[in-house]
């Protein structure tokens, strides 16, 4: 009885909302962060930024990243050259200078990734009303994550169903959530040449994007697989050392009962 | 508690112990209390409560320091947490979970006094207390919920904070005197992160003082019986406790630790990873698990003011279990009856729970319905009626002792043992 319930308890905390409305189930992926040990595929997070920077970056900011991070361990593992030549390859707005004037620069890896319109108006006014999200931490901010995201940018090939009607600027997507999405096709095979000679299909880039989008959402994650999986053993045996003692010390007193 | 023949060893403790006693109450509260040796796992809680309780202080001052509390950069100042301070990620990690394992703890810890009868006479005041504690702990945990400023944060903030509008006639100024303006903003932001600093430490002193209460009495023990005065029934807190209890929390630790490395965000919702806006409101509003059943309660009221009465009643309707509770025998060991009937009502709460993350509409209504109307008829009808109707099983005259007593109830065992 008491079993059962403890089961249904947790069972009852892990559970997990997910509100799909008419959505389709999402696509499961195997990714290569999944799981205890689970690591990020370094040349994956380095096509996926290609995929981003070629992109999603025309409308979509991440402003919590700077170009440093793509050096950092645990990422794409740019060297630091590249990630200063990627740096250099924008222009950053910065000042005032001693003139009080403000001037352009070249990046540096220091800069915050350069949003792709000045503000959030700018952004709408561009597409439609539409505000593309910051994409720093979409993977964490959608119920689904990582297998969501990469569902959405393979929504889009089916036709949708004749009773569904679309208004102008507005696209049919089988996983969002009212099949309707205001974002059209962003990859179509081909859209990014990868360097490493990785065939660009949709589905490449998009699982190369979402990976790069996972990454950039929760920057240290191998760093806490690796970390937890060294306390959970430590606990282990700690938990084995304490139980010895406590039956040890509770031996003294079990034969007097 | 009894006086304790304790003498400091060295001679700074002898001086030091003369002017302040310190060390004497630390050795007969932490070391000589007498223990029910009988206590079991379920009576664990109590110091693993203590641990999650220095948890979220500490890891709640490290991230106070890098955190800013104004709607334009809290939520950014959370990702530069995460991003850029040195274990920000972890820090934060343990935090947000902890809340989530402090609640898991005390609804066990509540669950368990509730079982056995531990806020039976003579420990009414321990529970009322634990009630207080169980209130702030509530306030402090929505309120850090809202310093993240994302999407559950503000709307989450903006519903509960709607709830005191229901107040007749001062209920708009109240609501307008929280938000410290007219609608949830930065205002409502910097106090409530005030607040979420301060409540911790009420917490702190409700812990003192729960805990002094406890030691009066001593602790209630699985079979609910006075303990004899001879000091048989009992072992010393140290190093009998201390080393169970430990053990008790090496292994919350390690499902503590299994949420906070690899599951750190599924007991939040996604939502709140997306920055606060006042204009888009969420598709669903829900508050954290451990608010559910509330809100369940809150929302099968069709009437505003109403709901709100029924929520904080049934929170408050604890405080007065001592005096609606008849039956004479702690135990639920002993009531064969009451225990069908406290299964009954964990599921009640578990469903409710349930009904609070669904939608509020359909059948999930009806069933919050039938759920609340429980949930207050187990306070109010079962337990005083079954303190009369139930026969209890015979209960044993001491825990060294297992002789059973085959009176039914406890005053007759005690007569018994007089009569011996």
């Amino acid at each position: 009885m008491k079993k059962f319930f403890i089961t249904i308890f947790f069972s009852f905390i892990c559970f997990n909302l997910y509100a799909a409305g008419d959505a389709a189930k999402p696509l499961k992926v195997d990714w290569s962060f999944n799981g205890l040990f689970g690591k990020f595929d370094r040349s994956q997070l380095q096509r996926g930024f290609q995929v981003y920077k070629e992109v999603c970056a025309s409308c979509h900011s991440m402003q919590y990243l700077s170009y440093r991070n793509l050096g950092e361990k645990g990422g794409p593992e740019f060297s630091d050259a590249e990630v200063k030549a990627i740096a250099a390859g924008y222009q950053i707005k910065d000042g005032p200078n001693e003139e009080g004037e403000m001037f352009e620069r070249a990046g540096l890896p220091k800069d915050k990734f350069k949003s792709p319109y000045p503000n959030e108006k700018a952004a709408r006014a561009v597409n439609g009303g539409a505000y593309p999200p910051d994409m720093s931490v979409l993977v964490k901010a959608r119920a689904g994550g990582a297998n969501y995201i990469y569902s959405i940018l393979m929504g889009y090939d089916e036709n949708p169903p004749a009773n569904l009607k679309l208004e102008d600027g507005v696209y049919y997507n089988k996983y969002m959530p009212g099949n309707k999405i205001k974002m059209a096709k962003p990859l179509n095979e081909g859209s990014v040449e990868y360097a490493d000679g990785t065939k660009a299909t949709v589905s490449q880039m998009s699982k190369d994007v979402t990976a790069f989008l996972t990454w950039s959402a929760e920057p240290h994650l191998e760093k806490r697989k690796r970390i937890g999986f060294k306390t959970i053993v430590y606990l282990l045996i700690f938990s084995i050392l304490v139980f010895f003692s406590m039956k040890k010390i509770w031996s003294r007193i079990e034969t007097k009962v | 508690m009894s006086e304790t023949n304790y003498k400091p060893t060295s001679s700074f403790g002898k001086w030091f112990d003369e002017r302040l006693p310190l060390l004497t109450l630390f050795n007969g509260h932490l070391m000589q209390y007498p223990t029910p040796k009988n206590l079991n796992y379920w009576w664990t809680f109590g110091g693993i409560l203590t641990f999650c309780l220095m948890t979220q202080i500490i890891t709640g001052i490290v991230l106070a320091m890098h955190y800013t509390a104004h709607a334009d950069m809290a939520f950014s100042s959370v990702e530069h947490i995460m991003r850029d301070v040195n274990y920000g990620w972890l820090i934060r990690y343990i935090h947000a979970n902890g809340a989530s394992m402090f609640f898991l703890a005390v609804y066990i810890h509540i669950f368990r006094a509730l079982f056995y009868g531990s806020y039976k006479s003579p420990r009414e005041v321990i529970w009322i207390l634990g009630i207080f504690i169980y209130i702030l702990m509530m306030a402090a945990a929505f309120m850090g919920y809202v310093l993240p400023w994302g999407q559950m944060s503000f709307w989450g903030a903006t519903v509960i904070t709607n709830l005191f509008s229901a107040i007749p006639l001062v209920g708009e100024s109240i609501t307008q005197w929280l938000w410290g303006g007219y609608s949830v903003d930065n205002p409502t932001l910097t106090r409530f992160f005030s607040l979420h600093y301060l409540i911790p430490f009420l917490i702190l002193g409700l812990v003192v003082l729960h805990i002094w209460a406890l030691h009066v009495p001593g602790n209630n023990n699985p079979v609910g019986i006075d303990l004899k005065k001879d000091g048989s029934d009992t072992v010393p807190f140290h190093p009998y406790i201390v080393i169970k209890d430990l053990f008790a929390l090496v292994i919350f630790m390690i499902i503590f630790a299994g949420f906070v490395f690899y599951a750190p965000n599924v007991l939040g919702h996604s939502d709140n990873y997306i920055p606060a806006d006042p204009l888009i409101t969420p598709a669903h509003i829900v508050p954290e698990w451990y608010l559910l059943p509330f809100y369940a309660i809150l929302r099968s009221v069709p009437d505003k003011l109403g709901g709100v009465i029924l929520m904080f009643s049934a929170i408050l309707i604890l405080a007065a279990l001592p005096w609606l509770d008849t039956s004479k025998v702690r135990s639920a060991v002993f009531r064969p009856i009451y225990k069908q009937f406290f299964w009954i009502l964990v599921l009640d709460v578990l469903i409710l729970g349930y009904i609070g993350a669904m939608p509020a509409e359909g059948a999930y209504v009806a069933i919050g319905r039938v759920a609340t109307v429980y949930y207050f008829a187990h306070f109010l009808i079962i337990m005083p009626v079954l303190g009369f109707v139930e026969k209890t099983k015979p209960v044993p005259l001491s825990i060294a002792d297992p002789i059973i007593s085959g009176s039914g109830n406890l005053a007759a065992a005690k007569k018994d043992k007089n009569l011996n």
